[in-house]
């Protein structure tokens, strides 16, 4: 039977920040290990975006070697801690492990956390550089997410000279301002960039690229090649009436005071937010569940979540839409908000929302909600967060002439090469895909970072 | 992003002189930065008041009047903030245009002086209006004067120059003379007097407004103002907007959303002062 991670108790967790899902303990994993029937043409493998030997890792485990089953990981991808616990396991590797065909597929994320977990508890030595390392040539790196990180950490375990450029003021991206503190503790993103420190990489955080400095100039100081992973930043509105009114959020905002800075301990820290008693969060995506459970830890009295399809076509990840429920939060499926009124304070009180029904399959393949008349209803609430979705940020974008990008406003880039219509200048992550995933992400900044070696390196030659 | 000099201009209102040597070379008049003082600290947002390049270093002027900028102008020669983000922001397209009347309320003289400054530069003619609660309030009077074709004064008070709102001394400037373009910064409500005075004489006017801001870098989307009825991210696509089309009612609601924190932060920031004297 498949192991079940012990959790923090639903009627506890929902009044703390404290991480909810606690992790194998070292029986679980070795029972979980050994379920799997290390498959001669593993399946899994092929459904993980990086292609982590998953057989050979937990084979590793089963002999008892958690350090050794830690690197192997590692081979393939750098942030463990951070994939076993927020990658969508159920659409990756465990969908297509063998054993989910009749049974349950082997627990893989659970696995690949408790390796990493069990490496930062027992202070495993991590790959780290000299800082007289053979320096093949100096890389901008834009933008500290997943996509970013995993470029420089691999840049520099090539030889480069990394440098991370971050807007803000501390680096990870969405793990540091969007994913919250109880699905994805800040100490482990601290810890994963601290690796990267000690590989030599040097982060310069408020530094708005395209603003503080361009992408040129960035060359004119001496960089040979410039990645850009500025993701998809750029929030999303219903653009319905009154969604200027006072207590409405965009997801980003509300996550991003609370998690980036630190509103959840207002007044020790001086960023405010406002939670009300009623709370709605339009949408059903990761960023949904996650604006939804933060606002029940915030004290709101309830916390829906209103979505125009039905439970079906709800994008987030399984094991958090299970966590809401159980920390109470309430589904209004089929469900669309028309409008938003507020009093004469401009404070939201009321969002009016229809009954949806589905129709026939839209583009993506899902059946279309369509609306039913007359079907109108009132919600009463006092803030909303809307999760809709984001874009691609302009700022970057506008700033460097001859960047092309494709209809959707994302970077353009060459699939094998991901160079984009300029020279030198590599893109990855959501900026390239739109919102995506944590791992698909890394997987871009690693192929990126082999690209780029080759670019150079083929540069080098033709110059001798 | 040390503090290399420090004037107080007025009763808390501060001129920092910080260096910020990448900020300084791209500085430009309408442009703001983003600072944090210290770890808890939240993202303040500032305005450029001037820039020097060949030193690298960049002027901000910071009034007190909450938590965060009264700690903030308690920062001495020396101390450097943790966090300095920018520039931020559309620059305000400087353009000769004739006769340009520069309007300022209160604090606003610091963020319309690198406008003034520029306009006159480029050849505008300039009258500048500028007002205050009272005299002592009235700030980088020497520097305005020194581009102004044309300096006036008003006190709510009657303590200097006009008794009443700078409005009314905008108002004659307006009805005498044909005006290119009105520049007015200030508290939201004199920048709203300021829009309805230009457009009964259909003179264009630009503001700049200070909707509540987090990152600055159009990612949370809670700078939001209405501007010719569509969303705009104040924070890229603004400071800076056409004063005829900006819905100043909803920006004036949405500045004091947080309101009540903000006392209770900073009733508790004088609690601790008092406390450690
Ligand atoms: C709330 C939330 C929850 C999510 N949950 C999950 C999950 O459970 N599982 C999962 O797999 N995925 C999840 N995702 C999606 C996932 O986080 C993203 O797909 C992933 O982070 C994309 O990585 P990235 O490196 O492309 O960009 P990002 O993580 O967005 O990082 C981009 C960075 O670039 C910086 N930047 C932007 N512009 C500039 C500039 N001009 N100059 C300098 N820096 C700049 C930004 O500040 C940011 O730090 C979630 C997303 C959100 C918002
Ligand atoms: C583009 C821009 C340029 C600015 N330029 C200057 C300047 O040059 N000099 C100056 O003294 N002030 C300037 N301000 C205003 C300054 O940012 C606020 O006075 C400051 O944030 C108040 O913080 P506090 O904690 O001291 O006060 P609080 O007591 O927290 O707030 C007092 C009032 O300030 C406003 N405010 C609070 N937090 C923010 C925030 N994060 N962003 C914007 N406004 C906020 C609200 O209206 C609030 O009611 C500017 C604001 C913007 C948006
Ligand atoms: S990285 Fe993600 S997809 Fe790959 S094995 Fe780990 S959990 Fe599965
Ligand atoms: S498919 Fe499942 S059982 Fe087979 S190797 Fe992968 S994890 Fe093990
Ligand atoms: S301050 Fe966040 S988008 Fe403008
Ligand atoms: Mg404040």
């Amino acid at each position: 039977m498949r192991q079940q991670m012990p959790k923090q108790d639903p009627a506890v967790r929902r009044t703390n920040f404290d991480e909810v899902a606690l992790g194998f303990t070292a029986e679980q994993a070795l029972a979980e290990a050994k379920r799997c029937l290390n498959c001669k043409k593993p399946l899994c493998v092929q459904g993980c975006p990086v292609e982590i030997d998953i057989p050979q890792f937990i084979t590793l485990l089963v002999a008892g070697k958690p350090d050794q089953a830690l690197a192997k990981i590692k081979e393939k991808n750098s942030l463990p801690a951070i994939c076993g616990r927020v990658c969508p396991q159920e659409n990756q590797c465990e969908k297509q492990c063998v054993l989910g065909r009749k049974g349950e597929p082997v627990a893989i994320g659970a696995l690949e956390r408790y390796c990493a977990d069990w490496g930062r508890a027992n202070q495993a030595v991590e790959p780290s550089c000299e800082p007289e390392c053979a320096v093949k040539g100096k890389v901008a790196v834009v933008g500290s997410g997943p996509a970013g990180l995993t470029a420089a950490a691999d840049l520099a375990l090539m030889g480069y000279r990394a440098t991370l450029f971050e807007s803000l003021h501390a680096p990870g991206g969405v793990l540091r301002y969007g994913i919250p503190e109880f699905r994805l503790p800040k100490a482990i993103v601290d810890y994963e960039v601290g690796n990267l420190k000690k590989l030599g990489v040097e982060i310069k955080t408020n530094v708005l690229v395209g603003k503080t400095i361009t992408i040129e100039e960035l060359f004119a100081t001496g960089y040979e090649a410039v990645f850009i992973g500025t993701g998809a930043g750029l929030p999303y509105f219903l653009d319905i009436p009154g969604e200027n009114l006072n207590g409405v959020y965009s997801a980003n905002e509300f996550l991003t005071r609370v998690n980036l800075m630190k509103a959840y301990l207002f007044p020790e820290y001086d960023t405010p937010v406002r939670i009300g008693k009623r709370v709605a969060v339009v949408g059903a995506g990761n960023v949904a569940m996650d604006a939804a459970r933060t606002a029940l830890r915030l004290g709101a009295e309830t916390v829906s979540i209103v979505y125009r399809r039905s439970r079906a076509e709800m994008p987030a990840r399984r094991e958090e839409i299970e966590n809401a429920e159980e920390e109470g939060v309430v589904f209004r499926l089929l469900t669309n908000p028309v409008r938003l009124e507020g009093d004469e304070r401009g404070n939201l009180t009321t969002m009016i929302c229809q009954k949806m029904a589905l129709g026939e399959p839209d583009a993506s393949g899902r059946r279309r909600p369509v609306p039913i008349p007359g079907s109108e209803e009132e919600l009463p609430v006092d803030t909303v967060i809307v999760a809709v979705g984001q874009g691609p940020n302009p700022i970057l974008l506008q700033a460097t002439t001859g960047l092309a990008l494709n209809k959707r406003g994302y970077i353009e880039v060459d699939p094998e090469t991901m160079m984009t219509s300029i020279p030198g200048v590599f893109a990855g992550g959501d900026i390239v895909t739109g919102a995506a995933t944590v791992i698909a992400a890394m997987g871009a900044g690693k192929k990126a970072a082999r690209a780029i070696d080759r670019y150079l390196a083929a540069k080098k030659e033709a110059g001798k | 992003m040390k503090i290399i000099d420090k004037k107080q201009l007025a009763p808390e209102i501060v001129r920092f002189i910080v260096e910020a040597p990448q900020i300084a070379k791209k500085a430009q008049p309408g442009h703001f930065i983003i600072l944090r003082y210290k770890e808890n600290g939240e993202r303040i947002p500032l305005t450029i008041a001037d820039y020097n390049r060949e030193k690298g270093t960049i002027t901000l002027v910071c009034q007190g009047i909450g938590k965060s900028t009264y700690e903030i102008n308690r920062m001495e020669v020396g101390d450097s903030f943790l966090d300095l983000l920018g520039p931020l922001g559309k620059a305000y397209p400087i353009k000769k245009l004739g006769t340009v009347v520069c309007v300022a309320g209160g604090l606003g003289v610091a963020p319309l002086y690198p406008k003034a400054k520029a306009l006159y530069e480029a050849g505008n003619r300039i009258i500048s209006l500028i007002g205050a609660q009272r005299k002592e309030l009235l700030i980088m009077t020497e520097e305005m004067a020194a581009i102004s074709a044309e300096i006036h004064f008003s006190t709510d008070d009657g303590s200097f120059g006009h008794h009443g709102f700078i409005t009314e001394p905008l108002r004659q400037v307006l009805a005498r003379e044909k005006v290119d373009e009105v520049v007015a910064v200030g508290p939201v409500p004199m920048m709203a007097s300021a829009v309805k005075v230009a457009r009964e004489f259909n003179v264009p006017v630009v503001v700049s407004l200070n909707a509540l801001m987090v990152d600055g870098t159009g990612m949370c989307g809670g700078c939001r103002v209405t501007v010719g009825g569509e969303t705009k991210f104040c924070c890229v696509d603004g400071p800076t907007f056409d004063g005829a089309a900006v819905d100043f009612q909803e920006l004036l609601m949405r500045q004091r959303y947080y309101q009540e924190q903000e006392k209770e932060a900073f009733h508790r920031c004088k609690l601790e002062e008092a406390g450690q004297e």
